[in-house]
């Protein structure tokens, strides 16, 4: 009998043989184009891991024992060989449940999903009505994502999720979602928006205020076991008591991502060289990257907490979230640009504009509305009269 | 069946199995486990534990695959207190032939 029985949260803190689950973005391209993409998403990269490579991770996934995938993207099933990587994962006994904008959910997808014990369906809605939704991941989105619903509910897919990331545009409507959820007699969940990739570009505009962020804890309470969250809300357990789920930050030590180039990085919120441990393709693969990258080797020490040990609010929120710190500026070892103790807000407004990080990848589509400059000028003089013209008045000015 | 399960204490006398659904990854602290059906993830705290929950589908009770496991008879309550736990989520049901 071993007599060290460390809380699980000190257990997760020095990291497992393998993840609990990763996230693994099958392709970074995407119908849409969301202002908070965490991916910057849009166009595929010719890079791509192939179908093949793809079944080789699957295998390692098998063999290290991972329980399930949450497969995301850009819009993974655009990829022509993803109905046959999810039947491969589940045929290896590692389950996938995948995030969609809902644009390949037809009734006879719904139909096949339905069936399967080993698949679980994830769809994307910001706005519980469609001018706030559509206003984030784009016209028609929200009608598109509510017919996938429409399609799963009709399948008798129960239990479906409904994955919303919370803005200050959408903390109000917390109940709607709920009513929502239950309407297609499906799971709500709710994450924490970051400032990552395109979601850098408008943090300032979408991140919950202060008061919001203690309305979005009271609901999360209220709802407790109800509600999914990622476990990513570990920040606002500084309120007071915690939240259902693990609250700490897994990157490295019990979660991590595989992008669609294979490169592994410490998770799905830190697209950066910073946070990239290898890729899949190297000698060793995956099981290599995670046991024993000098990158998750280091994650996996003991952290100080910094500025933050002083806290009386350290042990339950541990600092917070370690990509939201990075892509606003804030060193690593202080406190989360949304920490509820107001702790952050001097050190936020030291980070001089524009000096903060950015994504090391962006694959956002091209045709964005964005000036082109051009040279406007008057012409010089009167344009050369052309050899060819045989106009007698060619060329006369009166 | 399973509903009335979550309210009564634990029959340690009663013959349980792993639920077909559920996968064992074993861990330095314990396991981990995982319910396909539910998806839902739980965690054993202690190696001891996980060999009881192994032993269940070829024991004839669940005390005797505490016992055979050599958990202590002052620590057989706690140990269906474990065990409650894991049967309320359905992670282990009770088997009717012996």
């Amino acid at each position: 009998m071993t007599a060290t029985a460390l809380p699980l949260v000190e257990q997760f803190q020095y990291g497992l043989d393998a993840p609990i689950c990763l996230t693994w973005e099958l392709t970074y391209a995407c119908n849409l184009s969301c202002v908070h993409c965490l991916s910057s998403s849009g166009r595929r990269d010719p890079r791509e891991l192939s179908t093949a490579e793809c079944n080789a991770v699957i295998d390692e996934l098998e063999r290290m024992q991972v329980f399930y995938v949450n497969i995301g993207g850009g819009e993974p099933t655009v990829r022509p060989d993803f109905w046959e990587l999810v039947d491969y994962a589940t045929e290896h006994h590692v389950g996938v449940k995948f995030s969609t904008n809902g644009v390949k959910i037809t009734p006879e997808v719904a139909l096949r999903l339905a069936t399967s014990d080993y698949v679980d369906v994830q769809i994307s809605l910001d706005g519980a009505t469609a001018d706030v939704n559509d206003a984030v991941r784009g016209d028609g989105s929200y009608a598109t994502a509510l017919r996938a619903m429409q399609n799963l509910a009709d399948a008798g897919f129960t239990g479906f999720k409904i994955s919303v990331v919370m803005t200050r545009q959408n903390v109000d409507q917390l109940d709607a979602f709920k009513a929502i959820a239950d309407r297609f007699a499906a799971q709500l969940r709710i994450t924490r928006l970051r400032p990552s990739g395109r979601g850098a570009d408008v943090w300032d505009e979408l991140h919950p205020t202060a008061a919001q962020q203690r309305v979005l804890y009271d609901w999360l309470v209220a709802h407790g076991d109800g509600v999914l969250t990622g476990d990513s809300f570990f920040h606002l357990a500084a309120f007071g008591e915690s939240l259902p789920g693990l609250n700490l930050c897994g990157a490295g030590r019990v979660v991590c991502l595989i992008d669609p180039v294979g490169d592994v990085y410490a998770c799905p919120f830190a697209i950066h060289e910073n946070f990239l441990a290898g890729n899949v393709r190297g000698d060793g693969g995956f099981t290599t990257v995670w046991r024993e990258s000098d990158l998750f080797t280091d994650l996996r020490r003991p952290q100080t907490g910094g500025a933050c040990m002083s806290c009386s609010a350290f042990d339950a929120c541990r600092g917070g979230c370690m990509a939201a710190k990075f892509f606003t500026g804030l060193p690593l070892d202080g406190p989360d640009p949304e920490c509820v103790k107001g702790n952050a807000d001097a050190a936020l407004l030291a980070v001089a504009s524009g000096s903060a990080p950015k994504p090391s990848l962006d694959h956002s589509h091209r045709t964005a509305r964005r000036p082109v400059p051009i040279t406007l000028g008057l012409r010089a003089s009167t344009p050369p009269v052309g050899a060819c013209n045989e106009n007698p008045l060619a060329g006369l000015a009166i | 069946m399973s509903t009335s399960t979550a309210v009564r204490p634990f029959d340690l006398d009663a013959a349980w199995h792993l639920h077909e659904q559920v996968s064992i990854r074993p861990e330095r602290f314990g396991a981990l486990l995982y319910h396909f059906g539910t998806r839902q993830l739980s965690f054993l705290k202690s190696p001891l534990l996980l060999q009881v929950v192994n032993a269940l589908a070829d024991s004839r009770t669940a005390r005797t695959a505490c016992v055979d496991a050599g958990v202590a008879a002052g620590d057989l309550a706690s140990y269906a207190t474990a065990l409650q736990t894991l049967a309320a989520s359905q992670m282990i049901c009770e088997r009717s032939t012996p």
